[in-house]
């Protein structure tokens, strides 16, 4: 019995440890990685706002620039920290141990943040921060219960609050954020500026995503063309099988 | 040109075998849909160890580089996201024309008698293909390839006495690490090619001796013409090298659509957790192999019942070895006098139904957490535990259903529209 009681209990480890992740609802959001003016708009935020702590260390800057059409000079003199040169990866200037010692975590490097996350988590996680004393930041994250990142962006939304309702079975659930400080961006603003740093992360994460689909449209073309003619070939040499 | 032949035969046998094995090695001319998939593994293969080649050219067999190596390959290398892309989408789809290969011999009996052999030869190369698999696996050096390769090796510490030892052993280190993912290496880019390749050989050289089976599960040798060819027979070549070129272009219409359009698979052949690199202090919240593994892992997890003797990971260890074994045990399982199962019974045919039944199920709760309930009334490791009894008895009950099958007659030649 004791032995059945013990195998029960391990069984139920790893349910707990799932649950105490935690699954928040996320918003859709809508990518496409051929909207070159997202892709700008996503990758001008990126600089300015994550790469100051968060790398992306298998990106160089000279792929940004041709991918995403800007020019390489606009990229040197507004893009890049001084003393980077154009086909350089794009590391932080923040140093990991003064991160760590600062933050309790070094930032994680954002190349593919996109995939390992998905953008859905992305697009709801940049607008999910709120205002929680509790936490050595004063931020917490509904998507992140407890992230070291303080909300970074915080002038651009403004401060807000979760506003929970409690069901039947006396569960705390959200219902929305309410903004409790005015912010530089209207709420729509701000959902469309996120929008772009997340297609932005999605095509950093992939940048082969861009030409992909294009290969392999005409692959798909050719494919047909071939079965089409492979398969007369196979009627005409079988002609004679009775 | 003639004469160039008449020079190299009188050296190497090349027409002399271009005839035995192309030209004129007679197979019967009903082939159906499952019999593309023997051609299109060879294929397979060949395009993993094309794409294989170019990928050691850039990746960096070392813990500390390995994961942005790929990333370089993926960014940097031209062309190198499509080189990677057919790898890992070639992985997949290795083991989906494999499965059904090998559901092919289940259904039209391929593996009876004097098919033996050739049954044997193909059981160790999937086996194989598994370690492949598993070993290349290991090699993006991402979360998930870590946990999948700690998770797997430690199982050999089930084995009572020597199972520490063996599991250190097969690592080169406590836990796994660089030294494994040398060695990982070594072995998937040297040792299994190599083996495979052979195998594979064999498995041809032992088919073209007893001929192909067909889906009416006659020997197509018992009915010859005044010269000695087989009736039903046509030459392999042009006849199944022209219909394999057809069914290869279907075949690559979507395996390039994968690799194009939805390389991931949505997280089914490259999976969201290996997108982040490997990390012995954050374990993925459920570790899980890729789904070519998950009928077995499934089988392995379905064993909880601690009261066993040893307890019940070796329980578990031994009956997805079981599970894997049998298969190798099925030409001496099946008792049936027919082999096909257009002449076989209602038993047997419902037997296999219930086998991929169990077999779908298996692979599918293999990707989930066995406390959760994803199907219905129970939690899923009493599914798991269901259907791996019904993956025994289809096996361990063989010699007995199979031997009081009402089966029909089979025809005196092959049907053929």
């Amino acid at each position: 019995m004791r032995n059945a009681l013990a195998a029960f209990m391990l069984l139920l480890t790893p349910a707990i440890a799932a649950g105490a992740g935690g699954e928040a609802h996320l918003d859709k959001v809508d990518i496409n990685v051929s909207d070159t003016a997202s892709l700008q708009r996503g990758a001008k935020i990126f600089v300015n706002f994550c790469l100051s702590c968060h790398s992306a260390s298998y990106m160089r800057y000279q792929r940004l620039a041709d991918d995403l059409d800007i020019d390489e000079e606009i990229v040197k003199q507004d893009m890049m920290f001084a003393g980077d040169k154009i086909g350089d990866l794009m590391i932080a200037t923040m140093p990991t141990a003064d991160a760590k010692e600062w933050f309790g975590v070094a930032p994680p490097d954002l190349s593919l943040v996109a995939r390992s996350r998905g953008p859905d988590y992305l697009y709801t996680y940049l607008r999910s921060f709120y205002l929680d004393d509790t936490t050595p930041s004063g931020w917490n994250n509904l998507v992140f219960p407890n992230v070291a990142m303080p909300h970074a962006l915080y002038e651009w939304q403004g401060n807000q609050k979760p506003v929970f309702i409690v069901d039947e079975h006396g569960n705390k659930k959200f219902e929305r954020f309410e903004l409790v400080k005015t912010a530089q961006l209207t709420p729509e603003e701000y959902d469309t500026a996120m929008r772009d740093l997340t297609n932005f992360l999605v095509y950093l994460a992939e940048p082969a995503k861009l030409v992909r689909y294009e290969i392999g449209f005409w692959v798909m073309i050719f494919l047909l063309v071939m079965i089409a003619l492979t398969y007369a070939l196979k009627k005409e040499y079988w002609r004679d099988v009775h | 040109m003639s004469s160039f032949m008449e020079w190299v035969d009188a050296r190497f046998p090349a027409t002399k075998v271009w005839q035995e094995h192309m030209a004129q090695y007679y197979a019967p001319k009903n082939f159906n849909f499952w019999y593309y998939f023997g051609a299109l593994s060879l294929i397979v293969l060949v395009v993993q160890i094309a794409t294989g080649i170019f990928l050691t050219m850039h990746y960096k067999p070392d813990s500390q580089l390995a994961f942005a190596s790929v990333e370089y390959i993926m960014r940097d290398v031209p062309w190198g996201w499509f080189i990677r892309y057919m790898h890992s989408t070639g992985a997949s789809m290795f083991f989906v024309v494999v499965y059904l290969h090998m559901f092919r011999a289940l259904l039209y009996g391929s593996f009876k008698a004097p098919r033996e052999l050739v049954w044997i030869i193909g059981m160790i190369i999937f086996v194989a293909l598994m370690a492949e698999a598993f070993m290349g696996y290991l090699l993006p050096w991402g979360n998930m390839s870590y946990w999948g390769a700690q998770v797997i090796i430690s199982l050999f510490g089930a084995i009572p006495v020597i199972g520490d030892g063996l599991s250190e052993w097969i690592r080169g280190d406590f836990v796994v690490s660089d030294a494994t993912l040398n060695r990982f290496f070594a072995f998937h880019v040297i040792l299994m090619p190599l083996l495979l390749a052979l195998l594979v050989y064999l498995h041809i050289v032992a088919l073209h001796k007893v001929g192909s089976n067909n889906p009416d599960g006659i020997e197509i040798k018992k009915n010859k013409d005044a010269d000695g060819k087989p009736l039903d027979g046509i030459p392999f070549h042009p006849y199944y090298s022209v219909k394999d070129i057809f069914g290869l272009m279907v075949f690559l219409l979507i395996y390039f659509g994968i690799v194009f359009f939805v390389p991931e698979f949505g997280g089914w052949f490259l999976e969201k957790d290996n997108f982040t690199p490997a990390d012995i202090l954050r374990t993925p919240p459920h570790i899980v192999p890729l789904w070519y593994f998950t009928p077995f892992y499934s089988i392995l997890r379905a064993v909880t019942w601690e009261w066993l003797p040893g307890g019940a990971k070796l329980w578990g260890v031994m009956a997805m070895g079981a599970s894997i074994v049998l298969l190798f045990l099925l030409p001496w399982l099946d008792r049936a006098r027919v082999k096909s199962i257009r002449y076989r019974g209602w038993i047997f045919k419902t037997a296999v139904g219930v086998f991929v039944v169990a077999f779908i199920f298996l692979g599918y709760l293999g990707t989930k957490n066995p406390t959760h309930v994803d199907l219905f009334l129970m939690e899923n490791v009493y599914w798991a535990q269901s259907f791996m009894i019904l993956y025994f008895l289809f096996f361990l009950l063989m010699p007995w259903y199979t031997s009081i099958d009402p089966t029909k007659p089979e025809p005196e030649r092959v049907n053929f529209k």
